[in-house]
């Protein structure tokens, strides 16, 4: 909790949401017949509402990217190193909007909400979710919002996708993409750890299916696993020796199962607190989301073929220690676009912190994000003055 | 501009596909993008140049040469730059080849050790060369493949490829008659512009 808001942060921030009456088609066949989506918004949009950036949200994340919500927040938005006034992505500039996704379980319509048909909570009857139904009910909010055109639309990992897929589905509104971390389409380890994280989550007895909220329970223990073996794939084997080594939690050791080694205490707790705060069905939605998206499918695999729509400016960045989407996951995009013949920046930023890099601050990943943001804002006032 | 950019800016025709191989800040393919319509990428390992290109909206990959071309398809471009890098590379022959495999034509830049006053340090002082165009000590120096005009003149014959143009300047690459004359002595700086020969189909 801070005691004053740093002079740099957006400050206090209150989500907003935004009730769809139109049916939503979904790429599994079904329709979301109506839905909320809950978003925050950072600046303000200029009188030509050409300065908007969309910010699209990882596996965990949600709409809270930057600020407080209170003067209690213990910290603020997930991405507030890189979200506010002369940030990277900088508020005085740009009207940032920052979104929970559908399937999402902080405010958005998901498997917690009330399925109108039914009058029960949606649970596992919940649709899955792809990354192109995301980006569909993400352009209806700018339509909400009255934004034809996003100056550029920006995320990390599964975020990243999500940028993609706009240059493909949307390409007349997007000016400009930044893709940080992520990859064209999940490799067979990728998927593997995703269904690791399922099996667990869908073995807990207190699952019931899905429907645990009807039995009065939490898969507590199932959403511990899923998180742990997620963290672990999170962070580089450096970060995690350099952190935590071999330190013990006692002075010796005690020839038994329970907590030992300081990087067993660490997990554990990074796996209690995410298993009360999130929906495991949710969980389960995303990560399916993730095994999905491969927008080359359609084109024999042919990743330059499929990106023959996007017609914006592109910045690919990778991290030099994320063996979760390594670099030459990035390079596959990149190499891809240059086929294609598209204009793309792409660096690969040095980091001890494994695939949670992009979320942290970090003086090279600024500067050419920062660099990049830069360009993005003098097209803006450039436009304004012709 | 710098120099010896301004020439190669001259060089390059209006939209042609350009590869810029260790385009420092971007500022060549800036212009080229500015005035001439010319697209294409820089590739660069300089961080600070990689910041300066993206600032500037210039497309850069960040791309070790010594790793090759790969990447690239087989003309995918009408030409491919190399400023000041050639003699950086582990194999600048074969960088040449990969470079006139994505592209017809190429234009290349690199310090001249056959330059008088690189003459004169190592034939009279008995020292390594150092100058404007070679600034290093012998033990940090990048430059691992030093050449001169004429070694690079006989790789484009031995290969059988056509240059269609030279030049050389001082450290200013300025041309003058001393240049002109005598290159492989005066000029301290040499341009080449090279192309590949007849296809070998016949």
């Amino acid at each position: 909790m801070p005691d004053t808001l740093p002079a740099d942060s957006v400050g206090l921030v209150t989500p907003q949401q935004a009730h769809f009456d139109e049916p939503l088609a979904l790429a599994c066949g079904k329709t979301l017949p109506a839905y909320d989506l809950v978003y925050e918004t950072y600046g303000k949009l200029n009188v030509e509402r050409n300065n908007a950036v969309l910010i699209c949200h990882a596996l965990s994340g949600h709409h809270h990217a930057a600020g407080y919500h209170s003067m209690d927040e213990r910290k603020p938005g997930w991405w507030d190193a890189h979200i506010g006034p002369g940030k990277t992505i900088d508020t005085n500039r740009f009207f940032v909007v920052s979104l929970n996704n559908l399937g999402g379980c902080h405010g958005t319509t998901g498997p917690c909400s009330i399925n109108p048909d039914t009058g029960r909570q949606w649970g596992p009857d919940f649709p899955v979710m792809t990354v192109g139904d995301w980006v569909n009910s993400q352009a209806r909010l700018a339509d909400r919002l009255g934004i034809q055109r996003f100056a550029a639309v920006v995320g990390g990992s599964l975020g990243g996708m999500q940028v993609m897929q706009w240059s493909l589905a949307y390409p007349e509104r997007i000016a400009n993409a930044v893709v940080i971390a992520a990859t064209p389409r999940l490799s067979a380890q990728n998927i593997a750890f995703n269904e690791v994280a399922r099996q667990a989550i869908r073995s807990d007895p207190d699952f019931h299916g899905g429907w645990y909220a009807e039995h009065g329970t939490m898969p507590k223990r199932g959403l511990k696993l899923a998180r742990m073996v997620g963290h672990i794939t999170y962070l580089s084997e450096h970060s995690m020796g350099a952190k935590f080594g071999r330190d013990l939690r006692s002075d010796e050791l005690n020839f038994g199962y329970d907590v030992e080694f300081q990087v067993e205490s660490y997990l554990r707790y990074q796996g209690d607190m995410f298993s009360t705060a999130f929906d495991a069905n949710t969980y389960l939605l995303m990560t399916k989301a993730l095994d999905y998206f491969d927008p080359a499918a359609a084109h024999g695999g042919d990743l330059a073929a499929a990106l023959a729509p996007a017609n914006c400016p592109f910045l690919v960045m990778s991290f030099s220690t994320d063996w979760r989407f390594a670099p030459e996951r990035s390079r596959e995009l990149v190499d891809a676009l240059v086929r294609a013949g598209k204009p793309v920046s792409y660096a690969e930023i040095e980091s001890p912190h494994g695939h949670d890099a992009f979320l942290l601050p970090d003086v090279r990943y600024q500067a050419v994000f920062g660099g990049f943001m830069k360009r993005v804002a003098r097209d803006i006032t450039r436009a304004g003055d012709k | 501009m710098r120099a010896d950019l301004k020439l190669i800016y001259d060089w390059i025709p209006q939209g042609a596909r350009v590869l810029d191989l260790g385009c420092g800040d971007g500022t060549l393919l800036e212009a080229l993008g500015r005035d001439k319509d010319v697209r294409g990428y820089g590739l660069e390992i300089d961080p600070d140049g990689i910041t300066a290109c993206v600032e500037r909206g210039v497309s850069v990959i960040e791309q070790d040469l010594d790793e090759g071309l790969t990447n690239f398809e087989d003309n995918a471009y009408d030409l491919v730059v190399m400023t000041q890098a050639l003699q950086a590379l582990r194999r600048p022959d074969k960088m040449l080849d990969e470079m006139l495999r994505v592209a017809n034509e190429c234009i290349i830049t690199f310090p001249n050790f056959a330059y008088w006053r690189h003459r004169f340090y190592l034939g009279f002082k008995g020292y390594m060369p150092v100058s404007k165009s070679l600034p290093h000590a012998w033990y940090d120096t990048p430059n691992i493949h030093l050449s001169t005009f004429n070694d690079f003149e006989q790789l484009c014959l031995d290969k059988g490829l056509i240059i269609s143009d030279r030049a050389v300047g001082n450290g200013d690459h300025e041309g003058s008659w001393t240049t002109r004359l005598w290159p492989n002595l005066f000029g301290e700086t040499a341009i080449f512009r090279v192309s590949r020969g007849k296809p070998a189909t016949d």
